[in-house]
């Protein structure tokens, strides 16, 4: 219908006054958009954040925060983020003072700090892992067979391996507090393993000792007063003195001796 | 995509299709937020809040009442309520009548560096048309804005404002009336500066 016929003024202005009108479309500006999507959270903003192991990007969106990598070349995040997410990334100046007060706690050490994901369309079985490995207190590591058992997956050690290498959240969730059984560190997904041995330095473990304990054949750290045994990074085998300190090469032999499983730590043999 | 395509998308996938509702629909909304409320920061804002609200709608709706959505009245009476909210809050802070002449003049004070195009539209006839229909009563702007900018038939003008077809048709003419007065004293002034 034209619009001009369902009026009856015979003269030109109203012909003049709806062309006035039908001119009066503008374009939405640029931002308008991207602030759409990422208050939806149909997109997700992202933005440089410094950190111990250089530069990072963070991406984020109302649900939570979506991934933390190594800062590398814009447009090569952005197809990354793609790939994994299904959303665009769209470059912000800064993260919002709050998630980056959070996150610096975070990566401080500070686990009581909450900082809401967004892990959507991951594997049930992917986030199993990554919400066992927030579990992980700082300045201790936990084997990935540990993970496996918890979870209720003892044969998936070598998923979850897997899993935590495709963490979008590391740092966050704390990857690198997961160690092969052998207390070798392992490999990790953010800039590789000089990082892993860095980050958990920084959180007050020796990686050295801790391999060369490994090496030695110990798996587990007992305490002859107690009696029971631990992972050797439990906060509770830290506190056995070097005189009451018990070595074991498996759970099967700490029982034989009549060691119980520390009710912190829960270690646990992997599966054969 | 048109909006058939598009509500089918969103039928299926919300989150997957979104992105192309907002790029279809934005500038169309931003327009409709610009001319009942005159500021550019506000209509970004009340924009925002309308594809907001819309995406949230979106998300509760099972898809056959998605796929049954007239998706272009729907978002308009999003982003009329949308301009409502907005303009409760900003009343007294700056009106649009007394607002507009300056931004006309390029006096942007939420954009310190606007586009160029944002210039060169607050210019010329466009920033007059603008003017002239910011001296609207406000029912009278919306609906003109639905009618004559968007180009919303009137049934369509009558679903977002939510009133009677009726009554959508009586507030675009008499808002068309009113236009006509203003350009009417504003060529009897012409003319009377021109002989004086």
């Amino acid at each position: 219908m034209n619009p001009r016929t369902t009026i009856d003024h015979p003269d030109g202005d109203l012909d003049a006054i709806l062309a006035g009108l039908a001119d009066l479309g503008v374009t939405a500006p640029r931002k308008l958009a991207p602030a759409v999507l990422v208050a939806t959270g149909a997109a997700d903003a992202y933005a440089a954040v410094a950190s111990p192991l250089g530069e990072l990007f963070v991406a984020w969106n109302p649900r939570g925060v979506s991934a933390v990598t190594l800062a590398t070349d814009p447009g090569a995040f952005e197809a990354r983020h793609r790939a994994e997410t299904g959303r665009r990334a769209h470059r912000a100046a800064a993260l919002p003072d709050r998630l980056a007060r959070s996150i610096a706690r975070r990566i401080a050490g500070d686990r009581r700090t909450r900082i809401p994901l967004d892990l959507r369309g991951r594997g049930a079985f992917e986030r199993a892992v990554w919400t066992k490995a927030l579990e992980i207190p700082p300045g201790e590591v936990r084997p990935y067979a540990w993970i496996a058992t918890e979870i209720g997956r003892p044969r998936a050690v070598r998923a979850v391996g897997t899993a935590l290498g495709h963490n979008p959240v590391p740092l966050i969730v704390p990857c690198h507090r997961v160690v092969r059984s052998d207390g070798s560190i392992g490999q990790y997904s953010l800039g590789g393993p000089a990082n892993k041995r860095a980050l958990l330095a920084s959180e007050g473990i020796d990686p050295d000792a801790l391999e060369a304990l490994g090496r030695a054949g110990t798996r587990y750290v007992g305490s002859d007063t107690t009696r029971i045994v631990c992972h050797p990074t439990c906060r509770n085998a830290r506190r056995i003195r070097a005189g009451h300190r018990v070595p074991f090469r498996s759970l099967r032999d700490a029982a034989a001796a009549g060691y119980r499983a520390c009710r912190v730590c829960r270690p646990a043999e992997a599966a054969a | 995509m048109d909006d058939p395509a598009l509500t089918e998308a969103l039928a299926r996938d919300v989150d997957g299709a979104f992105e192309d509702l907002v790029l279809a629909h934005q500038d169309r909304l931003y327009t409709i937020a610009l001319r009942v409320l005159g500021d550019p920061g506000d209509a970004e804002e009340a924009a925002q809040d309308a594809f907001v609200r819309a995406y949230r709608a979106l998300g509760g709706y099972p898809p056959e009442r998605i796929r049954t959505l007239a998706l272009r009245s729907w978002l308009a009476a999003i982003v009329v309520n949308a301009c409502r909210n907005r303009r409760r809050r900003i009343a007294d802070r700056h009106p649009p009548r007394s607002l507009t002449p300056l931004l006309a003049g390029g006096f942007d004070p939420d954009d310190p560096a606007p586009s160029p195009e944002t210039i060169s539209a607050r210019r010329g006839a466009a920033a007059q048309w603008a003017n002239r229909l910011a001296a609207l009563p406000r029912a009278q702007r919306t609906a003109v804005v639905l009618r004559h900018v968007d180009g919303l038939a009137y049934h369509e003008v009558a679903a977002a404002l939510g009133v009677p077809d009726g009554t959508a048709k009586s507030h675009v003419h008499r808002g068309l009336a009113r236009l006509r007065r203003i350009v009417e004293a504003e060529q009897s002034q012409a003319r009377k500066e021109l002989s004086a």
